[in-house]
């Protein structure tokens, strides 16, 4: 294509006020016309809008225009839904560009209008010289193997394969202990129907029974490779190692209770984690009768600044427990806030107090005091000492991240937060998916959940594999690199230094091949390659040059 | 089918749809989008609201596997699990929605003032609308109890003005019947009116507002441009109250919690607070609710950065002084004294209440709702309800928020996805 014949179309975004309000948008429309190639420009108070959209549709028409340019938000939440319009008006989604003028301009100039003015004014003009360099892409199709892969046979676990298999695909579940049940196995009753542990764990028969669902328990996951729609899981089990195929998979792991080992004098006797009061519960083997218990012990400090959202419930539960057993305990509960979100905790709560359990308020700068026989607290409430007659305390710890967590995410090449739990796409839209695709989780590994919300997330995450699994074919990004091999040297800089294990070595040729499935484009092999023999597509050299020139002035 | 088209029924359809299973999406406004599309931003991570969902509308007006119903309200369904068949009222748009290209032009000329119920009745909107720029789908409605023509058979300038020849005052509601094999409720919540707790001085005093009536205040696309300024005087405010709770945790009103005020009064005073680097803030809370992720870290930057002072305390009342600035009248905890605040605004969190037609709807399901009018799922499966195949979603189950909505929605969809499969 000759220079005559590229017809760019620049489309400018008010995006309301977030850059209209900052940013004088008509000029920049006006400005985009005086570019080489721009044969249309406008703006529009809402690009995404299905009026900004028909707009960009129709001007494709109208002006046969063969390359686009919005310049607005993001492209991370918008560039596919323009892509798409440009693919759906004909013109190969590749030779969209996208300038991002409100998040890295708009935002942050927020108090220099003229000067992000005058920013915007570049970003699109080396927007449009790098528009004219663009190649059309075509996306590689991958096919889907229509199996799930869960980790994890806790009840969030369970919940995910159960849903896939009544679906109709093939699950493997694998587990590192001997049997399924996760945390549950170790709780004696479950809040807010206080009915037993072990009803909710009837799960596990059908679960052992399906036709769907092979599990795999004692087992050691060793390496995962593959990608979307292609996983492969190489597991030991007794000494045997098996590899399992799938085409996504659900990390359902869990969390565990922090040992309150160091805290408050813990013994395991007369000073007890809820989890030791569990199982004294579930045995009938309580004897104290004044009973105080702390929450928040190795929470909300300086180490783990987090609310684990799940063990305000659980204290109440046993207090309430307690009192059943025996209603002339005195039951006093130490707290920060209660955590009682929502209709049924809250009425749980309030059920509580009437039963006679005693709630009060500490202050972290003055935490309880374990006495023997008391325990001394300040109430912030009564705005005095209080001296509290106890023969049994018990202490309410966070659930943590599993401490094999790291192993697993660097497996799966997936990110953790900084408490080690699993992190999501996005935390608003995207709760239960990785930015990896086709890698999904649930329940407590993602953070602190309780029952409800573990089988909740377990069915979204059934439910977003879902959408992959049926699929007989998947379409995948164009935008990757690509190994000059004439160039290339086979020094394997790039294998070292690609995060997606996406380069692999030709043994016979002694070059680098590239996966362009697992590739995402990030350019990093480009940026290393001694030689210049990697292209990252839709990020040339060449138009990358032409951006840079055309801002810093001609060489 | 999914009935109501806010953020949950929009991922319940969007992950149905993805599966390769036809969805019917029933939305009682004329536009989707539901109580999302009404926020400026969104805790923790104070992604722009509309931006985030916008995609997403189009996503689902766009894609082969949805059929949009706009306007429509279920009136009857038959049959069971696999088999459903659904009575579904169309009210008539009175606009051809092949030929509105939502210029504009008709909204312009429309004579008629109407409150927007979308911007709260901050402002006004005409007869003739639509209901935010980004609405989906992207076509004018005319509200016949407001239009002239309608009313005092007068006006129809909208027609004349209107160059693609959109407007068609003979349209009638239609009944429509559809077959489908799963039913998934995502129709949403109201908002508790505070006017009935007297000593707040809601309606009275006019700098005390409701927290989604402070959200348009400061939204970009709002009444007021996101320029914050008092409804009242138009001064900029430098000294904001929240008060958490107001309509829950209250035997008299809302015995349960609403679940996402502590997070959102938070996001409220940090964007406040962008809006003017002198705004102070006081929250008055109960105990404040932070388990979700990242949400204790969102606290503490409130504290640290946006000049955010949490104050546990029970609000006695609001008074108001002769230049009608809000006065808190409480009771220090620290101190035991009962202290006065003044302040330029007053927020009020209301509770998410049930919406005021959920126990009918629940009646045409024939499924249950709990003791406070939200539907009835069950304990450690939230998403059924009391019927086969038939799912519930979002806050018309409990107050919850966006990302619960969407774990919700995509747990139904999970559920209604077996149903289908089994046939």
């Amino acid at each position: 294509m000759t220079s005559e014949d590229i017809r760019i179309g620049v489309f400018v975004c008010h995006c309301g006020t977030n850059i209209g309000g900052v940013l004088d948008v008509p000029s920049l429309a006006n400005y985009a016309r005086t570019l080489p190639n721009v044969t249309y420009s406008t703006d529009n108070l809402y690009m995404c809008s299905e009026v900004g959209l028909t707009e960009i549709k129709e001007n494709i028409k109208e002006h046969k225009l063969n390359r686009v340019i919005v310049a607005s938000c993001s492209p991370r939440t918008h560039e596919p839904l323009f892509r798409a319009i440009c693919q759906e008006a004909g013109i190969n989604p590749y030779l969209f560009e996208m300038v991002n003028i409100r998040d890295q301009d708009s935002w942050v100039h927020m108090k220099e209008p003229e000067k992000g003015t005058e920013k915007a004014r570049d970003l699109i003009r080396m927007s449009v010289h790098k528009a004219a360099l663009l190649e059309p892409l075509e996306r590689v199709k991958v096919a889907i193997n229509h199996s799930a892969i869960v980790i994890g046979g806790g009840i969030a676990g369970m919940t995910a394969a159960l849903n896939l298999g009544n679906q109709g695909f093939i699950v493997s579940l694998i587990e590192k202990e001997p049997e399924l049940g996760g945390l549950l196995k170790s709780l004696n009753k479950v809040f807010p129907s206080n009915e037993d542990a072990s009803t909710l764990l009837e799960i596990i028969d059908i679960i052992e029974s399906h036709d769907n669902i092979h599990v795999y328990t004692s087992v050691i996951i060793e390496n995962i490779t593959g990608f979307i729609g292609n996983y492969k899981v190489t597991i030991k089990q007794n000494k045997e190692t098996i590899d399992v195929d799938a085409g996504v998979i659900i990390v359902a792991t869990g969390a565990i209770p922090l040992s309150p080992e160091g805290y408050f004098g813990y013994d395991q006797k007369k000073i007890i984690s809820q989890l030791d009061l569990e199982s004294l519960l579930k045995n009938d083997q309580v004897k104290a009768n004044n009973i105080t218990m702390i929450l928040c012990v190795g929470c909300r400090n300086e180490e783990r600044r987090y609310c684990s959202n799940i063990c305000c419930m659980s204290a109440i539960k046993n207090a309430m427990l307690l009192i059943e057993k025996n209603p002339n305990a005195h039951i006093t509960i130490l707290f920060r806030d209660i955590q009682s979100a929502g209709t049924e905790y809250e009425k749980y709560y309030r059920k509580a107090r009437e039963m006679g359990i005693l709630f009060i308020n500490y202050l972290p700068e003055k935490p309880p005091v374990i006495k023997k026989d008391f325990v001394d607290v300040y109430s912030a409430l009564l705005n005095q000492d209080i001296k509290i007659p106890q023969d049994l305390v018990v202490l309410s710890t966070p659930l943590i991240a599993n401490e094999d967590s790291e192993v697993l995410a660097k497996m799966l090449k997936v990110p953790l937060e900084e408490n080690n739990f699993f992190l999501e796409a996005h935390v608003k839209l995207r709760p239960v998916d990785f930015a990896t695709d086709g890698i999904y989780v649930c329940g407590s590994a993602h953070w602190p959940a309780d029952i409800a919300e573990s089988t909740s997330q377990a069915n979204a995450a059934a439910s977003r594999a879902s959408t992959i699994l049926w699929k007989d074919h998947l379409e995948v990004e164009g935008s990757t690199a690509e190994v000059k091999t004439e160039l290339c040297i086979g020094c394997e800089a790039c294998i070292r230094i690609c995060p997606y294990n996406a380069i692999t070595k030709d043994e016979e040729t002694d070059t680098a091949i590239v996966n362009k499935i697992v590739c995402k484009g990030c350019g990093l092999c480009g940026a290393s390659c001694p030689k210049n023999a990697i292209i990252i597509h839709h990020f040339t050299s060449d138009q990358i040059r032409a951006e840079i020139f055309t801002y810093g002035g001609a060489i | 089918m999914v009935i109501g088209a806010g953020i949950a029924g929009i991922q319940a359809s969007l992950d149905l749809a993805e599966r390769g299973i036809k969805v019917e999406l029933i939305e009682k406004n004329a536009c989707i989008g539901g109580r999302m599309a009404q926020l400026d931003k969104t805790f923790p991570t104070n992604d722009c609201s509309i931006c985030i969902l916008a995609p997403k509308l189009a996503e689902c007006s766009r894609h082969p596997n949805i059929t949009l119903h706009t306007l429509s309200e279920v009136q009857n369904i038959e049959g069971s699990a696999g088999n459903f068949t659904v009575n579904v009222l169309k009210h008539a748009r009175y606009v051809k929605e092949d030929a509105c290209i939502n210029c504009g032009i008709c909204v312009e000329k429309c004579p008629m003032r109407v409150e927007d119920d979308f911007d709260m009745q901050l402002r006004k909107r005409r007869a003739i609308y639509i209901d935010y720029v980004q609405g989906v789908p992207a076509i004018m409605t005319i509200d016949k109890e407001n239009c002239l023509w309608f009313t005092k058979s007068a006006c129809r300038i909208c027609e004349k003005v209107c160059e693609r020849e959109a407007i068609d005052f003979e349209q009638q509601d239609k009944e429509i019947e559809l077959n489908v094999a799963s039913i998934i409720t995502a129709t949403g919540y109201d908002v508790f009116d505070p006017t009935s707790i007297s000593y707040l001085g809601y309606g009275r005093f006019p700098n005390v507002v409701t927290s989604l009536e402070f959200e348009r205040l400061i939204s970009a696309s709002g009444p007021v441009g996101g320029h914050l300024t008092r409804p009242f005087d138009q001064k900029e405010p430098e000294n904001l109250a929240f008060i958490n709770c107001v309509g829950s945790r209250d035997i008299k009103n809302n015995p349960y919690c609403s679940s996402c005020c502590c997070m959102y009064t938070t996001k409220e005073a940090m964007i406040a607070y962008e809006h003017n680097n002198n705004i102070q803030t006081s929250i008055f809370y109960i105990d404040l609710r932070a388990g979700g992720k990242g949400f204790r870290d969102y606290i503490q930057r409130g504290c640290d950065d946006y000049a955010i002072t949490y104050i546990k305390a029970k609000v006695a009342k609001i008074l108001q002084d002769e230049q009608k600035n809000p006065i808190v009248v409480y009771e220090d905890t620290d101190t035991f004294e009962i202290k006065q605040l003044k302040f330029d605004i007053v927020v009020l969190a209301t509770s998410m209440i049930p919406k005021k037609d959920a126990v009918r709807l629940s009646e045409i399901l024939g499924i249950s709702v709990d003791e406070y009018n939200f539907l009835k799922g069950m304990t450690y499966h939230p998403q059924k309800s009391s019927k086969e195949g038939i799912f519930l979603c979002g806050a018309c189950r409990a107050p919850m928020d966006i990302p619960n909505s969407v774990v919700d929605a995509s747990g139904a969809a999970a559920k209604a996805a077996e149903i289908v499969m089994r046939l």
